[in-house]
């Protein structure tokens, strides 16, 4: 039977914050080599379908950015959240918002064209993401109820919601039944970046300015300070004359804004119209992308990556061995898991100690004890 | 009478996985961790009691599975928030996140096949009692198992020693520690107890509810629970006064898009989350309330310093 005893360190480890991202990634590849394994499959066949055949061409590595973008663009608006010490977990609902709201003009106005239409569709989808977000503040706030249960309940209500419109009053008369809206017009369209070489859009520009933008504010602005100080001490926030409620409501606000912009992005951009589902848990998987890419904006530029890429490889290895594209959720799941294992690295060294040898007398511990002390 | 009958049966039905949940997790948070995997480890206990049961043709030995599927996914949870000392939001989360990836994969093979249903209760003439009968008597056996977990879980809160211990620590881990209480290993038990209930009132959806796997069945129950732990603040028998108010919510919005009520299903089937977070902001507007009974080291991780 072995003991974990954390032992705290004096000041944060500098070496495991860089390295702690890494050996959370080589531990779930570990793990999912593993499970490959028992799904009957050879693991390093697995990882070459999962993880390099999806990006071995340039069409493809626009549809990793087709990814990402979606994910670093919620990523970073939560991370300023998480960083408040204020749980939005209800992302993927500001996103179906954002992009119910943005698609008003496209789907109610389609006559309506010319360069103005995209500009306030995405507008327009920020504003549906921070009014969504709004509700969990306020409730928050004013009442002191739980952002957490309330922001995820939305989420719920918020694929009713889509799915309601799609099939009611928003489908397509032409559509054969089907539960979608029309097709947007040329002009609601988002733009592709390199039309020639593949599909990307500036969906991937917003989330890379959206990334710079949030790292601006959270290391050289007085408001990121006021995060973090509030995040990691409400009591010294308080003396300082840091409102805690008008945090909530920025954080929130900021965040539903950032996923109500991806939201609009996705549907404008990658799939053309309202569909009853629209996000395969992008705003579930930002969470993820936050943490990996340790709140900070430019670390979630590369999680979103590599996130991105769970999601192309989870569709690689269903086509290519047929295993359920389910093992993408796994793959994110664990990824977290290590994350937050390693993160203990950088405030603890970790000891492992033999129960029954730390009865034993020093000296017998010292000699035979499987001590295992991991770097100092 | 029959129909009211039905309805009553059906609402207990609904309420059970819910009060299952939700007793696990008031023991959890008792001791002051907060697990948000309840939904993470209810859908693996779904998808386990379905396939052992689906495996074995048994539902009995497929309830058992669910049980021991539950604790050992919530064992995860307790390596990292209480051995390594993580963030229980961040933690909880990825333990839901995991858990519904896990469960679809798992699962992939189950999708469609009929499965087995655990039996109702039929004592001869008792279960026959006009009216009472079937309620007393002729429930599913797990129905009666959420009925004895609950008292139980009142009765070892507030009246056994080891009970105040366990909110003893809920409520000042650094106390408890002083007192030589063995925080941790407390907290392990209470973590692996909350994961067997959630298991169970998984194994209850995919072996009483619908006896049949589909993704993502608990649907958000685990959340529901959660917040039902908050709604009954912190007490057992609110726990299942509020388990049976959203059982009854759950069945009649069912029952009224059954009866072709002209509002959009979809509307009345987020009635139940919905009523969620008006609950919240009832029972949370009242502070002094929530702030007396809220286990006051609940969600803050405990080092112990040697």
């Amino acid at each position: 039977m072995m003991r974990i005893e954390l032992v705290k360190r004096p000041q944060r480890s500098a070496l495991f914050s860089v390295l702690s991202p890494f050996i959370a990634f080589a531990l779930t590849m570990i793990a999912g080599g593993i499970m490959f394994a028992l799904l009957g499959v050879n693991p390093l066949d697995a990882f070459n379908i999962y993880f390099i055949q999806p990006i071995s061409e340039v069409w493809q590595l626009h549809e990793l950015a087709i990814k990402a973008a979606p994910l670093i663009l919620i990523a970073v608006g939560l991370s300023v959240c998480y960083k408040a010490n204020i749980w939005n977990i209800g992302a993927e609902g500001q996103f179906i918002f954002g992009a119910i709201f943005g698609s008003i003009i496209p789907v109610l106005f389609p006559q309506f064209e010319g360069p103005l239409v995209i500009p306030l569709m995405l507008l327009l989808g920020m504003v549906g993401g921070a009014f969504y977000a709004s509700i969990p503040a306020f409730l928050k706030t004013r009442f002191s109820t739980n952002e957490i249960l309330t922001s995820l309940m939305l989420v719920y209500v918020a694929q009713l919601f889509l799915d309601w419109l799609v099939r009611g009053p928003w489908r397509d008369p032409q559509g054969h039944g089907f539960p979608q809206t029309i097709q947007f017009g040329d002009s609601a369209v988002l733009p592709e970046l390199m039309p020639d070489a593949g599909r990307a859009n500036w969906g991937i520009l917003f989330a890379l300015v959206a990334a710079v933008a949030i790292w601006l504010m959270m290391s050289r602005m007085l408001k990121g300070f006021e995060v973090r100080v509030l995040g990691s001490s409400p009591r010294a926030g308080r003396f300082a004359g840091f409102g805690f409620n008008r945090m909530v409501f920025f954080t929130f606000l900021l965040s539903g804004a950032l996923a109500g912009l991806a939201g609009i992005s996705e549907v404008s951009g990658a799939i053309g119209q309202l569909q009853p589902v629209i996000s395969p848990g992008y705003g579930f998987t930002a969470i993820i992308v936050a943490f990996l890419g340790r709140l900070n904006p430019l670390g979630i530029v590369a999680a979103g990556l590599v996130l991105a890429l769970t999601y192309l490889g989870g569709e690689a290895v269903q086509s290519a061995l047929g295993i359920s594209d389910k093992v993408a959720r796994v793959f994110q799941g664990m990824l977290l898991f290590f994350v937050l294992g390693c993160d203990t690295l950088i405030h603890y060294r970790i000891r492992l100690i033999g129960m029954a040898l730390t009865k034993a007398n020093g000296t017998a511990q010292l000699e035979a004890a499987p001590k295992l002390e991991e770097a100092r | 009478m029959d129909i009211t009958v039905n309805i009553l049966l059906t609402i207990a039905t609904a309420a059970t996985p819910l009060l299952i949940a939700a007793i696990g997790e008031l023991v959890v948070e008792r001791s002051g961790v907060l697990n948000l995997g309840v939904e993470g480890m209810m859908i693996m206990g779904a998808v386990g009691g379905f396939g052992a049961g689906y495996l074995t043709g048994s539902p009995w030995i497929g309830l058992l599975a669910a049980i021991i599927v539950g604790a050992l996914f919530s064992l995860l949870f307790a390596v990292m928030t209480l051995s390594l000392a993580t963030n229980q939001v961040a933690t909880g989360l990825s333990l839901t996140l995991l858990g519904l990836g896990l469960s679809g994969m798992i699962g992939t093979s189950f999708v469609g096949q009929p499965g087995v249903r655990l039996p109702n209760l039929d004592i001869p003439g008792l279960s026959s009692i006009p009216v009472v009968g079937r309620l007393i008597f002729g429930q599913d056996p797990v129905f009666y198992i959420s009925i004895a977990l609950t008292a139980a879980v009142m009765w070892f809160l507030f009246r056994t020693r080891t009970g105040l211990t366990l909110r003893s620590i809920g409520d000042s881990h650094t106390s408890a520690h002083a007192l030589g209480i063995k925080v941790i290993r407390y907290r392990y038990l209470a973590v692996i107890f909350g994961g067997a209930c959630a298991g169970l009132a998984g194994g209850h959806l995919s072996l009483v509810y619908t006896p049949q796997w589909v993704e993502n069945m608990s649907a958000g129950r685990g959340w529901i629970a959660l917040a039902l732990v908050v709604f009954a603040s912190w007490r057992p028998w609110r726990v299942l006064a509020g388990a049976y108010i959203f059982g009854a919510v759950w069945i009649g919005q069912l029952h009224a898009q059954a009866f072709g009520i002209p509002v959009p299903s979809q509307f009345l089937s987020s009635l139940p989350y919905l009523a969620t977070i008006v609950v919240l902001v009832l029972i949370s507007r009242n502070k002094r309330l929530t702030m007396m009974n809220t286990p006051a080291s609940l969600g803050q991780p405990f080092v112990p310093d040697r």
